[in-house]
């Protein structure tokens, strides 16, 4: 056998790789565009030697050894540059010559992007494409009395509250009795998720937010969004599209700066404050912006220096547990807008879930809890955290609720679902059986920069890149250059179609089983799923 | 479909004049079963105004065991008005021993007692009753409470009625409310048929109550004892009227805006914005999604009829001065009352509450458009 030379324990061949290139030299027309778009430089101009030996016919001529060269590409297999399957080269192939393929079988890449002693960090969703949402199906229709709802005819209230509401023998009391009635937010049962101006591009952001404020003021769809922890651009706090806005406070306080020194001159009360406590695709862990997106521009809506990584603590360090957090910060939170504006805090699911809402319960001042589950998306997290830890939402989300309806405070405290709705496609069923298993209302992020901006991230581990500034759609990348790609204005459009068609598909879901007036939040006689245990776990009917 | 029926009369009527009007129907229903509710009770009962009548069906174990218990309790039968058929029962329906309705005395030991703690009595007593009854079989209780009878069984209304004699003289009420079918889209029990009732309140509808299953939630996490059951999602109107008065201390009208509550855009043009919108959140777990055509009596005698929020059931209410009905097709109220003042028929509409109080004079006709002025 012949020798190779040292081989250094990282060193891969493409076949080690999760994707390999696969080229076509006769349709390559050799333009270059793949090499200057792959966002990893996985890619690069090759210039390959190659022997030909030409046979002439007959014995006077013998064959010949002739070497030449021809140009294409070569895939680099460096670890650091290893391909990410984004397809970027193929969607600026002139000829279609190039394409990613998936490695059929597990990849040897993975036990090597740990260079320098770093683990893997990336963006994106837990790596696993399995729904236990996606098998939940819609049983109960209405056949033996009703005359079928008409998804199209027929008129539908499809709101959700955002706020602590009072139990009935509070809320009809004479005002003069009843003192602070908590605020209550009548808003559309999906929202878009935390995701900050950081984590996303200004065009992402501005496409998102226009598309929000269409929703609202030409289709009259009360959508909100959730700012996630990266502050709020000042001109946006200070204007009417504000009260479309959920803004966010989690540990690293980013922005606050900038939204309290807003506060004298907010025309409008934002919709509500989110505490972020937890985060479904990485539990227990802080936010994190690494240093390559942090630009003058998401340095000073911080309050940060530039360029260096911000990663917020896991906890929130002034605070000693759940209940001082409760207590504290609810109530400060509260304070800052005059207890105008709801104030509710967000978590990972959890086992202990309950342990909080129960706390929540009990404290008046609490307006919702959001649960995000496991297969919740993140801009930046560690791959360990993504991949393995973390609760399945909708196991969670029917605990809680069903907790509520022990104590008989279901309609007190909305619980907000969030975590992997729609990461098969499915975002309207999805969100419908996690409203009839109890949620009033849905938090999806990931979709929306599917849907909405075309990311195409995958729970296959595809791309994935978002911790990074290279996405290759601008979606979640801070350079100009690369960001310039996505068309604000296409982003809205996009926002409003995915919201217009979720509204026709919702619809097509509760009109035949007979629901119209309000969301069928806990309807769980509605669903059900083809495992036993999975049924009996839930509390819904198993149906083979 | 269930057919609905019910009428208020100046003047005592015999519940046939009900069964009639939903055999008037009988189009509509399968003939499956019957449920009826009398009060304002006339003929034999009237002097008996004040006692609870124990309404239900028993076997001759029943009855012991009934004894035993009410002996222990110190009530005393005070006057026996029970159905025993001596004739085979027609064909789909079950054999019984004693169709019961008892007059009772109160103990001594109640005298003194508040109306709110004998009410809580009465009703914990038919609850117990009830489920002594599920261990075996012997007994199925459907009231016990002053001035009510109800009686309820499987099979064709008509054919019952004849089976039990409810033509018989002494059984008469100036209120009778009437449902002509058992219950099918869940199990077939006699505690599935309407109408339902609850410390003096009692509501049926037909349709179909698709948000059932989180309103019986809600209702069963109220802690409160009489709300359960729910062998049917009608029972729940009767349970959420209950809550309406009884717990929240409200009225009809708003009885009206729990279950079809205005849309929030509709709700901002109210003079009532912010009453409106508190109970609209407050009750949000109480909004029904039809189609249901809910008529209900309350403890004021005063019989009512309101609509799912589309308005996707017909009914109708019309009468003249002295008797009016209410019934879920035309053909019932005109085979009830056909000299009736028909220029005055209601036919309550998405927003309307549509009444007859005691005095029986008129129709009258509540919308939710309006001020909430506390009907009831």
């Amino acid at each position: 056998m012949e020798p190779v030379g040292t081989l250094h324990p990282s060193l891969l061949s493409q076949k080690d790789l999760l994707w390999h290139i696969s080229w076509d030299k006769q349709k390559c027309a050799l333009c270059g565009h793949c090499t200057a778009v792959c966002p990893v430089r996985a890619i690069e101009l090759g210039v390959h030697r190659k022997r030909e030996i030409p046979i002439t016919l007959g014995l006077s001529e013998k064959p010949k050894n002739v070497y030449g060269v021809y140009h294409g590409i070569r895939q680099i297999t460096d670890p650091a540059h290893a391909c990410i399957g984004c397809g970027m080269c193929s969607l600026v192939c002139p000829n279609s010559a190039i394409y990613p393929v998936r490695n059929e079988e597990t990849d040897k890449l993975k036990f090597h992007i740990n260079a320098g002693g770093e683990p893997r960090r990336r963006g994106g969703r837990r790596n696993d494409s399995a729904s236990v949402l996606d098998r939940i199906k819609f049983v109960r229709i209405s056949m033996l009395t009703d005359p079928a709802l008409d998804a199209g005819r027929h008129e539908f209230e499809l709101r959700t509250l955002l706020g602590r509401i009072l139990p009935p023998e509070e809320a009809v009391k004479p005002s003069s009795q009843t003192g602070w009635i908590p605020p209550v937010r009548e808003i559309y049962p999906l929202i878009i998720g935390g995701m900050s101006f950081g984590a996303l591009s200004p065009n992402m952001w501005e496409g998102l937010q226009m598309g929000v404020a269409y929703l609202n003021e030409e289709l009259g769809m009360p959508v909100r969004m959730c700012t996630g922890e990266g502050g709020c651009p000042p001109r946006l706090l200070r204007s009417r599209f504000i009260k479309f806005v959920i803004l966010q406070i989690a540990s690293g306080y980013f922005g606050w700066d900038e939204i309290i020194h807003a506060l004298p001159e907010m025309k409008e009360d934002p919709c509500a404050i989110e505490i972020k406590y937890g985060q479904g695709a990485k539990p227990g862990d802080g936010g994190l912006l690494m240093w390559h997106k942090v630009n003058k521009l998401i340095a000073a809506i911080r309050g940060v220096p530039p360029r260096v990584s911000l990663p917020s603590p896991p906890t929130h360090q002034t605070k000693y547990s759940i209940e001082e957090s409760v207590a504290k910060m609810i109530q400060s939170m509260y304070m800052a807008w005059g207890f105008r504006v709801p104030v509710y805090p967000k978590i990972s699911a959890t086992t202990t879930s309950l342990a909080v809402l129960n706390n929540l319960a009990r404290n008046p001042y609490a307006a919702a809890l959001a649960i995000d589950g496991e297969d919740g998306g993140t801009g930046a997290a560690y791959n360990v955290s993504m991949n393995h830890m973390g609760h399945p939402i909708a196991s969670n989300i029917r605990d809680a609720y069903l907790n509520l309806v022990k104590i008989g405070k279901q309609n007190e405290i909305p619980i907000f679902a969030g975590g992997g709705i729609g990461k098969n496609g499915n975002l309207a069923a999805n969100a419908a059986a996690l409203i009839m298993l109890g949620a009033s209302g849905i938090q999806v992020g990931k979709y929306m920069m599917q849907a909405a901006a075309g990311c195409v991230g995958s729970e296959g581990d595809r791309c994935n890149i978002c911790n990074i500034g290279l996405c290759p759609k601008g979606i979640t990348s801070q350079d100009p250059r690369i960001y310039r790609r996505l068309d604000p204005e296409h982003v809205a459009q996009r926002v409003v179609d995915v919201y217009s068609s979720f509204d026709s598909e919702l619809k097509k879901i509760l009109a035949p089983l007979g629901r119209s007036t309000s969301l069928p939040i806990g309807m769980s006689d509605a669903i059900g799923i083809d495992d036993y245990h999975t049924a009996e776990r839930l509390k819904i009917k198993h149906v083979v | 479909m269930c057919r609905l029926f019910a009428i208020t009369s100046e003047d005592p009527i015999s519940p046939m004049a009900a069964i009639r009007a939903l055999n008037a129907m009988k189009e509509g229903h399968d003939g499956s079963g019957v449920g009826l509710f009398m009060t304002d009770l006339g003929g034999d009962l009237e002097p008996f105004k004040g006692s609870p009548i124990l309404s239900g069906i028993f076997s001759q174990e029943g009855i012991k065991k009934l004894d035993r218990y009410m002996m222990e309790l110190g009530l005393l039968t005070k006057f026996k008005f029970s159905i025993r058929p001596s004739k085979e029962p027609p064909a789909g329906t079950p054999k019984r021993d004693v169709y019961l309705i008892r007059v009772y005395e109160y103990p001594y030991d109640w005298d003194g007692l508040s109306e709110a703690e004998i009410k809580e009595r009465l009703m914990k007593i038919r609850i117990d009753l009830r489920n002594l009854g599920e261990e075996d079989g012997s007994m199925m209780v459907f009231s016990f409470w002053p001035d009510v009878i109800m009686i309820k069984e499987v099979g064709d209304p008509m054919e019952i009625a004849e089976y039990l004699g409810l033509d018989r003289k002494g059984l008469q009420a100036r209120i009778i409310m009437a449902q002509g079918r058992q219950n099918t889209n869940y199990a077939i029990t006699l505690y599935a048929c309407h109408p339902f009732f609850l410390q003096g309140m009692s509501t049926m509808t037909n349709g179909e109550n698709t948000a059932f299953d989180p309103i019986r939630e809600y209702l069963s996490s109220r802690g409160f004892p009489g709300y359960t059951g729910y062998q049917s999602d009608s029972e729940v109107f009767t349970h959420i009227l209950h809550y309406t008065a009884n717990g929240l201390g409200l009225g009809l009208d708003a009885y009206k805006h729990i279950i079809t509550p205005l849309k929030d855009e509709e709700i901002k043009q109210h003079p009532d914005e912010a009453f409106l919108r508190r109970l609209k959140h407050s009750c949000r777990f109480l909004t029904i999604d039809g189609p249901n055509c809910v008529i209900g009596c309350l403890p004021d005698k005063t019989l009512f009829m309101v609509q799912d929020s589309k308005k996707l059931r017909p009914g109708i209410v019309g009468g003249k001065p002295g008797v009016f009905a209410f019934s879920s097709e035309m053909c019932g109220l005109e085979e009830a009352i056909p000299d009736r003042m028909k220029d005055f028929e209601i036919q309550p509409m998405k927003y309307d509450v549509a009444y007859v109080d005691a005095s029986r004079e008129e129709v009258k006709r509540w919308n939710q458009w309006e001020r909430c002025t506390h009907l009831y």
